[in-house]
C-alpha cells in the first residue's frame, strides 16, 4: 500500500491557474497539495509567455542595433547574434521565477508533490513520485492541467517540426523559418525570429491574420510584416512535406513548395484531458474542455477546473484569477467568476491589446455602439518612440446614450502596458468622460486613451 | 400623469424567476389600487400581484407560462401624480424592433439636447460635467431627476466596481436587480447598502414562510473542532459527574486578597481551581494523563499542563497553562491571561495550545447549573465550573438544623471511564471540593 495523503484540497498542475490556487488556499488555511509533473510555472512561466516575451526582447534589441539609422546611430558592420547565450539567459529567468513560485508555495504551506497524478476516482489519484507511488485522496480536487500545442496531420512533432517549445530553446538561429498560423503565438515568435535575421514565411489557412480580432486592428501588423518582408500566404493549406522536406503548400493561386530549416506549427492549443484519468471522474464536457459553471464548478460536486482545461480565452491571468476565486469558495466566501473583461495582447510588431468588446461585438450583441478612434500619429510620445508611423491607434467602443464603455483596444508600439489601465477602466465600469477626465500624463502613450475617450465625447484636443 | 412600472418581486429567499399563470388586465384597461394584475408561479408558491397604485394599464409584459426573472417589469401603468419612472419608459425587457436612440431620456448625468436647441457635441460634454458633480450619492426614487440610464439589457452586466460586485456577491445580492444612482447609472456601494437594507416585497407578504437553507462550509478552526470532538466521543466513553461546592471561604479569600494586593494580577477563581486540581491530582494520578488507545498505553505526567477551553471569534480553543504545579497563583493568574489573549487575538502558537493532561472548562458568569462536558482527546478528565450563586443552605453539623445563605457552586466533570473508576473519580472531585471549600489547604503541601 503507498503512503496516503489527506489533504483538503488537491490542486492538478503547477501553472498559473494551479500555483495560484495553492497559494490563496493555502493562505486561507487550507491544508493544500499540489501535483506537478514538471516545472513550477507550467506552460506560461516556462514554456510561454515568459520565455516568448524574452526572446521578444531580445529580438527588439537586435532589430533596434541593425536599424538606427534615422535616429543617427551607427555601428560598424552588422550585430552577430549567439542564439544559444540568448536562450540561456532567458532560461536564467525562467529558473529566477519557478524558483520563486516554489518559495511562495512553501510560505503559504502547500505541500509539493512532484509527479504525474492519475486519477482513479474523482477525488482519489495515484502520484508516481521519484520515491515511488502516493496515495492523496481529497475533498476538493482542483485540476488545472492546462493546455498543449495541437498538432496537424502530416506535420507530427520533430527534428525539424517544432511547436512553440521548441522553438523557445533552439541551440541556433534557423536560416528560414515557415510558420504555420497566424495566431497570436505564430505571428510573436514568427516577428522576433525576423528580427533576429531568419528568413519567415507565414502560411494561414483562413484569409486574415488574427482571426479573432478585426481588419482595422490587425492592419499595422501586416503592414509590419510586408515591410519587414516576411512572406505571408493566406487561404493556404497544408499538404505535407514533399520528398525534399519542402512544406507543401495549396494556395488559391496554385501549389507552393517551401524549404525550410524549421517548420513551427502553431495552430492552436487544446486542453489536456489525457493521461491523468480524467474517464475515471465522470466529468461533463463542453466540446473537448472540462465543463465548469460562473464558480468553475464541474459535475461531480467539490470538483473544480480552471484555467485551459475549462475553455476560451487560454490566458494566464484568467486561470490565476479563476484559482484564486476557487480558493476562496472552498474557504467559505461568496465568489463568482464574472470578470468585466479579460483583456488580451498580441506582443507582435506593432503590438496589440484587446479588452472588452471589439465593434462588431457590441453590434452582434444588438448594442448601438459609438466607436472613437485616436492614432499614435498625432501622439507626441508615439513619435519620440520612432512609432508615429506605424499606423497604431488606441480605440474605445462605448454605447450610445449613456456612454458606458464596453471595449477598448490599441494597436501600436509597446501598447502593451496600457492593458492594465484598459482593463480597469473596464471593471470600474467607466464612462466616456471618467476616462476624458482622469488627466493623463504627458507624454505618454496613455495619453492617447484620454483623447479617444474625448473623441467619443466630441472634442478631441489634439486631432 | 406619468408612468408606474411594475416590477416582479423578489419573492422569497432563492428565487430568481417566475412563471406567469394567469394576467388578469390588459392594456387600456382602467385598475384601481389592489386590483389583481397577474398571478405569478414559483416553484414553491403561486402569488397574486396586487396594482400598487390606480391608473391606466399602457403595457403588459410577458405571456402565459413564460418565465420572467425577478426584477423584470411586468405591467406599465399610466399615473395621476408622480410615477417610478421617467416619462418616458424603458424599454421591455421582451425584444422589440430597435427603438432609435438619438434621443433618450433626459438625464442629469448627459443632457442631451431638446430638438430644436441642438448644440456641438462639446459644449454638450461640458454641460453634462457641470451637472454631473450634482449627481453624486444616492437619491430617493420618484424624484424625477434621478440618471435614467439606457434600459439595461437582460444578460447585460451590471455597471459597478469590483469592489462593489465583491460585496454585493458576499451580501447574496444579485446586481442587476440593485437601481444604481452613479454616473450612468453604476451602482455605487450607497446604492448596495440601501439595497440590501430594505425589506424585500412588501408587496406580497411582510410574513411569508421562508424556505432558504445558508449552506456554511465547515472549514478551518471550526472543522478542526468538529474533528477534534467527533474524535473524542466516538473513542471515550464519557460519565459525567456533578458535585457542589460551598466557595463561601474562597470568594472571602479571593477578595481579600485581591484587596490586599491590587498591584498583583487579579485574582479569578480559574488560579485557585488550578491549584486545587494539581494537588487533588498527586493523589489520584491517573487523571492527570493522556490515554494512547491504540497503543494501550496511559501516559501518566508527573508535571500538570491544564489546558483551558477559552472561546475566540473562531471558535472552541483549550491554550494549555504549562507545569501549573511549579505556578503560584498570581504567576498562573498571568498565565491564564496572557494565553487567552493569545488565543482570542488568533497568535497562540501550536505549542500553547497542545500537550495539555488534563482541562478545566468554564462559561464564566453563563455558567449554567451543570454540564456534561467533552474530554479533551486523549485526556482521560475534565472539569468543568458552572455559575456561582447564593443558596440558602442547610449549614452540616449544626445541632437541630440552620440555614445560611452561602455561595454554592457546581462542578461539572467527565471522565474517561476505560480509565477513571467511578469511585476514582467520585474521590478525586471530593478532594477537589475539599481544597476549595476550605482554602487554607490549598498552601499545604
Amino acid at each position: 500500500m503507498p503512503e496516503t495523503l489527506r489533504p483538503h484540497v488537491l490542486v492538478v498542475g503547477g501553472g498559473p491557474g494551479g500555483y495560484v490556487a495553492a497559494i490563496r488556499a493555502g493562505q486561507l488555511g487550507l491544508d493544500t497539495v499540489l501535483v506537478e509533473a514538471g516545472r513550477l510555472g507550467g506552460t506560461c512561466l516556462i514554456r510561454g509567455c515568459i520565455p516568448s516575451k524574452a526572446l521578444i526582447h531580445a529580438a527588439d534589441r537586435f532589430a533596434d542595433m541593425s536599424d538606427g539609422k534615422t535616429l543617427g546611430i551607427a555601428i560598424d558592420g552588422p550585430p552577430r547574434l549567439d542564439l544559444a547565450r540568448t536562450v540561456a539567459w532567458k532560461d536564467g529567468i525562467v529558473d529566477r521565477l519557478s524558483t520563486g513560485v516554489a518559495g511562495l508555495l512553501t510560505r503559504a504551506k502547500v505541500r509539493v508533490v512532484a509527479g504525474w497524478a492519475k486519477f482513479t476516482d474523482a477525488k482519489s489519484c495515484t502520484v508516481e513520485t521519484a520515491s515511488g507511488p502516493l496515495a492523496v485522496v481529497a475533498e476538493h480536487v482542483i485540476l488545472a492541467c492546462g493546455s498543449e500545442p495541437v498538432t496537424l496531420p502530416g506535420l507530427p512533432f520533430g527534428e525539424k517540426i517544432i511547436s512553440s517549445t521548441e522553438a523557445l530553446a533552439l541551440g541556433a538561429l534557423p536560416e528560414r523559418l515557415v510558420v504555420v498560423g497566424a495566431g497570436y503565438i505564430g505571428l510573436e515568435l514568427g516577428i522576433a525570429f525576423k528580427k533576429l535575421g531568419a528568413a519567415v514565411t507565414v502560411v494561414e489557412a483562413a484569409d486574415r491574420i488574427l482571426m479573432r480580432y478585426d481588419d482595422a486592428l490587425t492592419r499595422p501588423v501586416r503592414r509590419w510584416l510586408t515591410r519587414a518582408g516576411v512572406d505571408l500566404h493566406l487561404g493556404a493549406k497544408i499538404a505535407g512535406l514533399d520528398g525534399e522536406g519542402r512544406l507543401q503548400v495549396e494556395t488559391a493561386s496554385g501549389s507552393l513548395a517551401l524549404a525550410a530549416d524549421k517548420i513551427l506549427v502553431t495552430v492552436g492549443r487544446r486542453p489536456l484531458v489525457e493521461g491523468w484519468g480524467l474517464e475515471e471522474m465522470a466529468l461533463d464536457m463542453a466540446g473537448p474542455f472540462v465543463k465548469i459553471d460562473d464558480q468553475c464548478r464541474t459535475a461531480m460536486r467539490d470538483v473544480w477546473a480552471i484555467g485551459d482545461l475549462t475553455g476560451e480565452p487560454m490566458l494566464a491571468h484568467k486561470a490565476m484569477a479563476q484559482g484564486a476565486m476557487v480558493a476562496e469558495i472552498i474557504a467559505g466566501q461568496r465568489r463568482r467568476f464574472d470578470p468585466a473583461s479579460v483583456a488580451a495582447i498580441v506582443f507582435s510588431e506593432p503590438e496589440i491589446v484587446v479588452a472588452g468588446m471589439l465593434p462588431g461585438e457590441a453590434a452582434a450583441a444588438g448594442i448601438e455602439a459609438a466607436v472613437s478612434v485616436f492614432p499614435f500619429a498625432a501622439s507626441g510620445r508615439a513619435m519620440t518612440l520612432d512609432a508615429g508611423a506605424g499606423g497604431g491607434f488606441v480605440r474605445i467602443v462605448s454605447q450610445q446614450g449613456d456612454q458606458r464603455i464596453l471595449g477598448i483596444q490599441a494597436v501600436g508600439h509597446q501598447v502593451a502596458e496600457l492593458a492594465g489601465e484598459f482593463a480597469h477602466a473596464l471593471a470600474m465600469g467607466a464612462m466616456l468622460e471618467d476616462v476624458a477626465h482622469t488627466i493623463h500624463v504627458h507624454p505618454t502613450l496613455g495619453e492617447a486613451f484620454g483623447e479617444a475617450a474625448l473623441l467619443g465625447l466630441g472634442h478631441a484636443l489634439h486631432l | 400623469m406619468a408612468r408606474y412600472v411594475v416590477k416582479l418581486p423578489d419573492i422569497g429567499e432563492g428565487t430568481t424567476e417566475a412563471e406567469i399563470v394567469a394576467w388578469h388586465v390588459k392594456p387600456g384597461q382602467v385598475i384601481r389600487e389592489d386590483d389583481p394584475l397577474v398571478d405569478i408561479m414559483t416553484d414553491k408558491a403561486t402569488v397574486e400581484l396586487p396594482a400598487p397604485v390606480a391608473g391606466t394599464v399602457v403595457a403588459i409584459n410577458g405571456k402565459l407560462g413564460e418565465k420572467r426573472p425577478v426584477g423584470s417589469e411586468l405591467v406599465v401603468l399610466d399615473v395621476a401624480g408622480e410615477g417610478n419612472v421617467a416619462p418616458v419608459s424603458p424599454a421591455p425587457a421582451t425584444p422589440r424592433p430597435a427603438r432609435p436612440l438619438t434621443r433618450p431620456p433626459p438625464r442629469a448625468g448627459h443632457p442631451l439636447p431638446a430638438s430644436g436647441e441642438r448644440e456641438g457635441p462639446a459644449s454638450q460634454a461640458q454641460e453634462g460635467e457641470g451637472q454631473t458633480a450634482g449627481a453624486n450619492g444616492p437619491r430617493p426614487t420618484g424624484e424625477g431627476v434621478r440618471p435614467q440610464t439606457v434600459p439595461r439589457r437582460a444578460d447585460a452586466k451590471p455597471l459597478a466596481s469590483p469592489a462593489v460586485r465583491r460585496r454585493a456577491w458576499d451580501l447574496g445580492i444579485a446586481l442587476q436587480f440593485v437601481p444604481g444612482t452613479g454616473p450612468g447609472g453604476r451602482t455605487t456601494r450607497d446604492d448596495l447598502d440601501a439595497y440590501a437594507a430594505a425589506p424585500t416585497a412588501p408587496a406580497i407578504a411582510t410574513r411569508a414562510a421562508r424556505d432558504g437553507v445558508d449552506e456554511v462550509p465547515i472549514v478551518g478552526l471550526r472543522r478542526a473542532i468538529a474533528e477534534h470532538l467527533q474524535l473524542s466521543t466516538r473513542h471515550i466513553p464519557h460519565f459525567s459527574y456533578i458535585e457542589e461546592v460551598d466557595v463561601t471561604a474562597l470568594e472571602e479569600l479571593r477578595a481579600q486578597l485581591n484587596a490586599t494586593y491590587p498591584d498583583r494580577e487579579h485574582l479569578t477563581l480559574l488560579p485557585f481551581l488550578m491549584r486545587a486540581i494539581v494537588n487533588a491530582a498527586a493523589a489520584y494520578p491517573q487523571v492527570n494523563a493522556r490515554y494512547d488507545d491504540e497503543a494501550g498505553i496511559l501516559h501518566r505526567h508527573q508535571g500538570v499542563h491544564i489546558g483551558v477551553a477559552t472561546q475566540t471569534e473562531g471558535g472552541l480553543l483549550a491554550p494549555v497553562v504549562r507545569h501549573a504545579e511549579a505556578l503560584d497563583l498570581w504567576q498562573a493568574a498571568a498565565e491564564l491571561r496572557r494565553l487567552a489573549e493569545a488565543a482570542r487575538a488568533a497568535k497562540a502558537s501550536r505549542d500553547e495550545l497542545t500537550g495539555s493532561t488534563i482541562t478545566v472548562s468554564s462559561l464564566g458568569r453563563l455558567g449554567g447549573l451543570a454540564a456534561t462536558p467533552v474530554i479533551n482527546y486523549p485526556e482521560v478528565a475534565i472539569v468543568g465550573v458552572n455559575r456561582i450563586i447564593e443558596r440558602p443552605v442547610v449549614l452540616p453539623g449544626v445541632r437541630d438544623g440552620q440555614i445560611a445563605i452561602r455561595k454554592m457552586m457546581n462542578l461539572s466533570s467527565s471522565f474517561d471511564h476505560r480509565i477513571v473508576d467511578g469511585w476514582e473519580a467520585a474521590a478525586f472531585i471530593a478532594r477537589v471540593k475539599q481544597l476549595l471549600e476550605q482554602p487554607a489547604m490549598l498552601f499545604i503541601e
